[in-house]
C-alpha cells in the first residue's frame, strides 16, 4: 500500500503527457484495466487485516476515480484539439467566387411588357394574343381604315400579298376579341408589330401593348383615370399627364397622351426636345362603327382603347438612348437587364 | 403645315405669346411640332443701294462697292458674284451683330477699306443656304431697318396636322380655330366678285361629275408676267416654305396657303377650246410640271382641252400648258375633286403634292368661286390684265352629302363623364361653323362644307371635348364587376419558362421576324418561306419559318465581338406556309422556343475546368425545362437528321410520339458559311408542347426500405441508351422505382465496337420489404432481356 501515492503520481504524469487517444487508452489499461497496476493493488487488499481493509480500499478507489476523471478530461482536451486542428485545416477563402451557372436575364422589352401586364391584370384585364400575319380586314377595314384612307400612309405597311399584311398594330387582336365575345370586355394585347420604316428612331419591327375595355358605363373620364394611374405606377413617379386631341380612325374622341419628361422633370432637355413633355401613348373612345362592325351595339355599349410602344416606354424607364439596340442582341446590352 | 404667325394674326390676334398660342392650338388637336424665328438674330442691318461696283485692284474675286445706306454713302468690299450697281441689298453696318454673334467691324480687305458687309439670305438666318447677295425690291428705301422693312419679327409655326383636319390646311381654317378658342371674331376673307371686263370664256364640261362635281374657271387676258410678285407676297410664301416662281404661280400658291384651295393657271394660248374634265383614254400620256412623263391609266381623272389632257386633276399641272415667261393670257382653274376618288391617286404616280394632299383629305366644296374671285383680284393687282366672266360647272347631286347630326345631352354625360352647360355647347358648335337647332334630346347640327370629319354624334362629342379642353374633363376610375380569370394549372406560364432559362444562364434575345432568305434556306430548305412584297432589305426579306436563323445570327455577331460564351433563347412565332402562295390560307403561325449555346460550358472560373459546351449541355438544359411540366417521361429523343445540323449529333424531340422539336449541333458546313469557329448547339421546340403540364397527383409514401442493384453491361456502340433503359424498365417489373444510367465507357479493355453502360436500379414495394429473391428475380429478367434483345454481356453486377 505504501506505493499507492508514487503510483498515483506516476499515472497522473503519464496521463498528462499522453499525446493521443490511443496512448491514453493504453494508460487506462495499464493502470485501471483488469490487470492494471491500480487494480492489482485492490487485489492485494486481501492480505490486509479486516480493520485496515476498508480504509485502504477507500483510498485506492479515490485514486482510481481520480485517474479515470483525469483520463476523461485529457481525452476531451485531445479531441477538442484535434477538432480545432481539423477546422483550421478546412478553412476556405470564402471570398472566392462560387461554382456553377451564372444568371441569365430577360429582354428589356419582355420585362417591360410583363410590367404592363401586371398592372392591367391587377385591374381585371385579360392578356390576349393573335396572329402577326393578318388580313387586310382585321388590320385596317374593321378598324375604320378603308383602302386609300390617308391614315394608311401613317402605317407604312409590309405586304405579303395585296390583301395580307404584317400587322401594323395589335388592334386586330382586339377586333378578333370583339368578334368572338360579348361585353363586358377587358383585354390587353401585347406583341410584335411591323412597319416598313428603318432609321435612327424607327425599327421595322417593334412591340405594342394595346388595351380595350367595352361595357355599359365606361367614359372618357374613366379612360383618363386608368391611363394616369398606369403611367404613375409604371414610372413609379407622381408625374404630370396630359391628354391632347388627336386622330385615330378607330377611336372618337381620340387622344395622345403626354407625360412630363422623366429625364428633366419637365424643365426641357434633349430627351423631350426642350418641350418638357413626352408623347407616350394614344387612346380614345372606341369608334361606334368599329363596335358595330364587330357585332356590338354602340348604343348600349361604350368603350375605350389605348395603345403604347413598348420600346419607347422601356427607353424612358431604363434610359436606353438607341432604339436599335433592342434588336441587336448584343450581350453587353442584354446583360444590363 | 408651316404657317407664319404674323399672317395668322392678320386674321385673328389673341393676346397670347407665341408659345402660349402654340400651346393652345396643340391642346386643341393642332399639334405644333416646331416654332422657329423666320430670321436669325441680328441688328443694325439696313436696306442699301449699290451705286457703283468696281474691280478690287489686288483681288480677282472682290469688288469695291459704293453703297447708299440712306444717311451716308459708304465703301464696302464684297465678294458676291451678283454685287452690281443698281440693286438694293441688306447692309450690315459697322457695329452690326449677325447670327452666331458675328460682329461687323471696320476692316481692310487686301488693302482696301470696307465699312460693313453686304449680306446674303443665309448670313441673316433667312434661309439655309444662298448664292450671292439677297436682292431686295427696287423700291426698298435705302437706310430702312431691314427687320422692320421685311417685318422679320415673326415666327414660323409648324403644325403636324392629323389627316382628319383638312379644314386647317389653310391659314383661314387655323384662324377659325384660334378665334373659337379665344372667343374672338375672325377677319372675313375678301372675296368680292371681280366684274368681268371682257367676255372671253371657255366652256367647261364635267364628264365625270362624281369625281369632280364642281369646276370654276375664268379667262384673264393681257397679263404682264415679267412683273415680280410684291415683297409681301414673296415673304409670305417664303415663310411657309414655298419659293417664289412668278407672280401668277405665286398667287395660286398664296390662295392654297391662305384658303386651302388648290388652284391652277393655264396658258390660255396653249389650250384648244373648252375644258373637259374626264377620265384618261387608253394610251394617253402627259408631261408633268416636274418634267416626268406620266403614262396615264385609263381610270385617271384629267383636265383636258378638246384634244389632249392638260393636267392630272387635283395633283399636278402639265408642262405644255403651264404659265411661262411668254404667257400673255391665262385660264384660271378652281375646282373641287372628291376625296373618295383622289385618295391614293397621287401615290399611284409616285407623286405627293400640296394640291393632292389637300384634295385627298377634303377641300371645302363651297369655296371654289370665292377662291377664284380672290385670286383674280390679286392677279389683276400684281400683273394687270382683264378678267372674263366666271364659268362654273357644278353637279349638285355629286357634291359631298352633309346629313344633319343629332347630339344628345345624355350622351355627353355618358361618354365624356360630365354635364356640359347648354350655353357652352351652343357656343362651341356655333364657333365651329355648325348650324344648330335645339331638339328635345339635345341639338341638331348641320355640318359645314369644310368639315369632312363630322358625320356622327361621336364626332361632335370629340369637338366638344377638344374645344372645352381634354385636360379640363373630369377624371374617374373604372367601375366594373370583378371577373376572376381562369388559372389553368395544367399550363405552364411562359414567364416561368423564361425565368427557368434565365436561371440556367440564358439571356433572352429578340430577333427580327424577317430574315435573309439564303440564311433561312440553310435551316429550312424545303419550306418556301413567306416573302414580303416590300422588304426593308434582302436580309429582311422573308418571314422566319424557324427561330434558329435569327438566333444563330446573334451568336455569329457575339462571336465576332469576341464574346467567349453565348447562351440565348427566344420565344415567338414561326411562319410556315400551308398551300399555294403567300396568303393566310393554311398558314401556321406557331409559337416556338429557340435556344442556342456556344463557347465555354461555364464562365471562366478557378473552380471548374471549362471545356466548350457540347450537345449534352443543351440537352441537359432542355431536359430540365421539360421537367417543369411534370411530364418529362412523355418526351423522347431519337437520332435524326436536320439540314443545318450535324448528322451524328441531332435528335428529334417527340411528345407522345409526335415530333415537337429538334436539338443538335450546327453542321460544320453551316458554321463555315457563317464564319463561326467553335461548335454551336441549337434547339427549337413547339411552345404548346412545352407548356402543357400535368397536375401533380399524390401517391402514398412507402414505409419500406429501398433495394439498390447496379449492373454494367457491354453492348454494341450503336445501340441507343434510351432504348436499353426502356427495355430495363419493362423487364424489371413493377417494383422498379428508379433507373439511373451512371456510367458510360468505351475504350481500353472493351471491344472497340462495343461500349459499357452501368445502370443503378432501385426497387421498393408499398406494402412490404422486398426479399432478395424477389429482387434477384427482377434482375434476372433484366439481364436476360438485355442479353436476348441486345446481345448484351454482363460486365459487372453489384448486389
Amino acid at each position: 500500500m505504501d506505493n499507492l501515492t508514487p503510483l498515483a503520481e506516476e499515472a497522473k504524469s503519464a496521463i498528462a503527457g499522453a499525446g493521443d487517444s490511443a496512448a491514453l487508452e493504453q494508460l487506462r489499461v495499464d493502470f485501471l484495466g483488469k490487470k492494471g497496476r491500480v487494480t492489482e493493488l485492490l487485489k492485494g487488499l486481501g492480505q490486509l487485516s479486516a480493520e485496515e481493509r476498508p480504509a485502504a480500499g477507500a483510498r485506492i478507489n479515490v485514486v482510481k476515480q481520480e485517474l479515470q476523471a483525469l483520463i476523461n478530461e485529457r481525452k476531451a482536451a485531445l479531441e477538442a484539439a484535434a477538432l480545432a486542428e481539423q477546422l483550421a485545416r478546412e478553412t476556405l477563402d470564402v471570398t472566392l467566387p462560387g461554382r456553377g451557372q451564372s444568371t441569365g436575364g430577360i429582354h428589356p422589352v419582355t420585362r417591360t411588357i410583363e410590367r404592363m401586364e401586371d398592372f392591367f391584370a391587377a385591374v381585371g384585364f385579360e392578356v390576349v394574343e393573335g396572329p402577326e400575319i393578318e388580313d387586310d380586314y382585321h388590320n385596317f377595314e374593321a378598324l375604320n381604315i378603308p383602302a386609300h384612307h390617308p391614315a394608311r400612309a401613317m402605317h407604312d405597311t409590309f405586304y405579303v400579298d395585296p390583301t395580307t399584311v404584317l400587322r401594323t398594330h395589335t388592334s386586330p387582336v382586339q377586333v378578333r376579341v370583339m368578334e368572338n365575345s360579348q361585353p363586358p370586355l377587358r383585354v390587353i394585347c401585347p406583341g410584335r408589330v411591323y412597319r416598313c420604316d428603318s432609321d435612327l428612331t424607327h425599327t421595322p419591327m417593334f412591340h405594342q401593348v394595346e388595351g380595350l375595355l367595352v361595357d355599359e358605363r365606361s367614359s372618357f373620364a374613366d379612360l383618363k383615370g386608368l391611363i394616369e394611374d398606369f403611367l404613375r405606377v409604371f414610372f413609379e413617379k407622381d408625374l404630370s399627364v396630359r391628354f391632347r386631341p388627336s386622330y385615330f380612325p378607330f377611336t372618337e374622341p381620340s387622344a395622345e397622351v403626354d407625360i412630363q419628361c422623366v429625364n428633366c422633370a419637365g424643365a426641357g432637355c434633349r430627351v423631350c426636345s426642350q418641350t418638357g413633355w413626352l408623347e407616350v401613348m394614344g387612346c380614345g373612345m372606341v369608334h361606334p362603327r368599329v363596335l358595330e362592325g364587330s357585332g356590338i351595339d354602340p348604343e348600349r355599349y361604350t368603350g375605350f382603347a389605348f395603345g403604347m410602344g413598348v420600346e419607347r416606354l422601356a427607353m424612358l424607364r431604363y434610359g436606353v438612348n438607341d432604339l436599335r439596340l433592342f434588336f441587336e442582341n448584343d450581350l453587353r446590352f442584354l446583360e444590363q437587364f | 403645315m408651316k404657317i407664319s404667325e404674323q399672317w395668322l394674326r392678320e386674321w385673328v390676334n389673341p393676346s397670347l405669346s407665341t408659345e402660349e398660342l402654340a400651346h393652345q392650338i396643340t391642346m386643341a388637336g393642332l399639334e405644333v411640332d416646331a416654332i422657329e424665328p423666320v430670321a436669325g438674330k441680328f441688328s443694325n442691318v439696313v436696306v442699301a443701294e449699290i451705286l457703283e461696283a468696281v474691280q478690287h485692284p489686288d483681288a480677282d474675286k472682290l469688288r469695291v462697292c459704293t453703297v447708299n445706306a440712306g444717311a451716308e454713302t459708304v465703301q464696302i468690299v464684297c465678294g458676291a458674284p451678283n454685287a452690281r450697281a443698281g440693286i438694293k441689298v441688306p447692309l450690315a453696318q459697322v457695329g452690326a451683330v449677325l447670327p452666331g454673334d458675328f460682329k461687323i467691324k471696320k476692316a481692310k480687305l487686301r488693302g482696301v477699306e470696307s465699312r460693313g458687309m453686304l449680306c446674303a439670305e443665309a448670313e441673316l438666318g433667312l434661309s439655309e443656304a444662298s448664292e450671292g447677295l439677297m436682292e431686295l425690291p427696287a423700291d426698298a428705301p435705302p437706310g430702312a431697318d431691314l427687320r422692320e422693312y421685311l417685318q422679320l419679327d415673326d415666327h414660323l409655326i409648324e403644325i403636324g396636322l392629323t389627316p382628319n383636319r383638312a379644314d386647317c390646311l389653310g391659314i383661314a381654317g387655323i384662324a377659325r380655330e384660334v378665334g373659337l378658342l379665344n372667343n374672338l371674331p375672325v377677319a372675313a376673307v375678301l372675296c368680292e366678285p371681280v366684274p368681268a371686263t371682257i367676255t372671253d370664256s371657255l366652256t367647261v364640261s364635267l364628264e365625270a361629275a362624281e369625281r369632280c362635281p364642281r369646276y370654276a374657271g375664268r379667262v384673264i387676258r393681257n397679263v404682264d408676267v415679267s412683273r415680280p410678285s410684291p415683297l409681301w407676297l414673296q415673304e409670305k410664301l417664303r415663310r411657309c416654305g414655298l419659293r417664289s416662281i412668278d407672280a401668277v404661280v405665286d398667287v395660286t400658291n398664296y390662295i392654297l396657303l391662305e384658303l386651302g384651295q388648290p388652284m391652277h393657271a393655264f396658258d390660255l394660248d396653249k389650250l384648244e377650246q373648252g375644258i373637259v374634265v374626264r377620265t384618261a383614254r387608253e394610251g394617253e400620256s402627259l408631261q408633268l410640271l416636274d418634267g416626268q412623263v406620266a403614262e396615264l391609266r385609263a381610270d385617271t381623272l384629267v383636265i383636258a382641252d378638246n384634244s389632249a389632257p392638260l393636267a392630272l386633276a387635283g395633283i399636278m399641272g402639265g408642262e405644255p400648258s403651264s404659265v411661262g415667261s411668254s404667257t400673255q393670257h391665262l385660264f384660271l382653274e378652281s375646282a373641287f375633286f372628291s376625296p373618295d376618288y383622289l385618295a391614293g391617286e397621287a401615290r399611284r404616280y409616285g407623286l405627293h403634292t400640296d394640291s393632292s394632299h389637300r384634295f385627298e383629305r377634303g377641300v371645302d366644296f363651297n369655296l371654289q368661286r370665292a377662291a377664284l374671285e380672290r385670286a383674280t383680284q390679286l392677279i389683276l393687282d400684281v400683273v394687270g390684265g382683264e378678267a372674263g366672266p366666271v364659268t362654273e360647272a357644278v353637279s349638285e347631286a355629286h357634291l359631298p352629302a352633309r346629313p344633319d347630326v343629332v347630339l344628345r345631352r345624355a350622351r355627353i354625360r355618358r361618354l365624356l363623364g360630365f354635364e356640359l352647360a347648354d350655353g357652352e355647347v351652343d357656343r362651341i358648335l356655333a364657333g365651329l361653323g355648325l348650324g344648330v337647332t335645339t331638339v328635345a334630346e339635345g341639338w341638331c347640327c348641320s355640318v359645314p362644307s369644310w368639315r369632312f370629319d363630322i358625320s356622327i354624334e361621336a364626332d361632335l362629342l370629340e369637338e366638344l371635348a377638344r374645344v372645352y379642353g381634354y385636360n379640363r374633363l373630369p377624371v374617374s376610375h373604372v367601375q366594373a364587376d370583378l371577373v376572376i380569370p381562369a388559372q389553368p394549372e395544367t399550363r405552364l406560364s411562359l414567364r416561368g419558362v423564361r425565368r427557368h432559362l434565365s436561371a440556367r444562364g440564358y439571356r433572352e434575345a429578340i430577333t427580327y421576324s424577317f430574315v435573309d432568305r439564303k440564311l433561312q434556306q440553310l435551316f429550312d430548305p424545303d419550306v418556301t418561306p413567306i416573302a414580303l412584297e416590300n422588304p426593308i432589305s434582302a436580309e429582311m426579306g422573308v418571314m422566319r419559318s424557324s427561330l434558329l436563323p435569327g438566333l444563330v445570327s446573334a451568336v455569329q455577331r457575339s462571336v465576332h465581338r469576341q464574346q467567349p460564351r453565348v447562351r440565348l433563347f427566344e420565344t415567338g412565332l414561326r411562319f410556315i406556309p400551308g398551300g399555294e402562295g403567300n396568303g393566310l390560307q393554311g398558314l401556321r403561325q406557331s409559337p416556338s422556343l429557340g435556344m442556342v449555346i456556344s463557347g465555354r460550358r461555364f464562365d471562366e472560373s478557378w473552380s471548374v475546368a471549362s471545356g466548350a459546351a457540347d450537345f449534352y449541355d443543351i440537352k441537359g438544359d432542355l431536359e430540365s425545362l421539360l421537367g417543369l411540366g411534370r411530364c418529362a417521361e412523355q418526351f423522347t429523343f431519337a437520332a435524326a437528321t436536320h439540314p443545318a445540323l450535324h448528322p451524328g449529333q441531332t435528335a428529334a424531340i417527340s411528345r407522345n410520339g409526335e415530333q415537337v422539336g429538334v436539338v443538335g449541333a450546327l453542321h460544320p458546313d453551316v458554321l463555315g458559311a457563317l464564319d463561326i469557329p467553335g461548335p454551336v448547339l441549337a434547339c427549337e421546340l413547339a411552345l404548346d408542347a412545352l407548356l402543357a403540364a400535368q397536375l401533380p397527383a399524390f401517391s402514398e409514401l412507402s414505409r419500406f426500405p429501398e433495394v439498390r442493384r447496379d449492373i454494367a453491361i457491354i453492348v454494341d456502340k450503336h445501340v441507343p441508351a434510351a432504348e436499353l433503359m426502356q427495355n430495363v424498365r419493362v423487364s424489371a417489373g413493377v417494383y422498379l422505382r428508379q433507373l439511373r444510367l451512371f456510367d458510360v465507357y468505351e475504350g481500353k479493355g472493351i471491344d472497340p465496337k462495343r461500349k459499357s453502360l452501368a445502370f443503378g436500379l432501385t426497387f421498393r414495394d408499398q406494402s412490404r420489404t422486398l426479399s432478395d429473391d424477389v429482387v434477384n428475380q427482377s434482375m434476372k429478367q433484366v439481364i436476360d432481356s438485355l442479353e436476348k434483345n441486345y446481345n448484351a454481356e454482363l460486365r459487372n453486377q453489384a448486389l
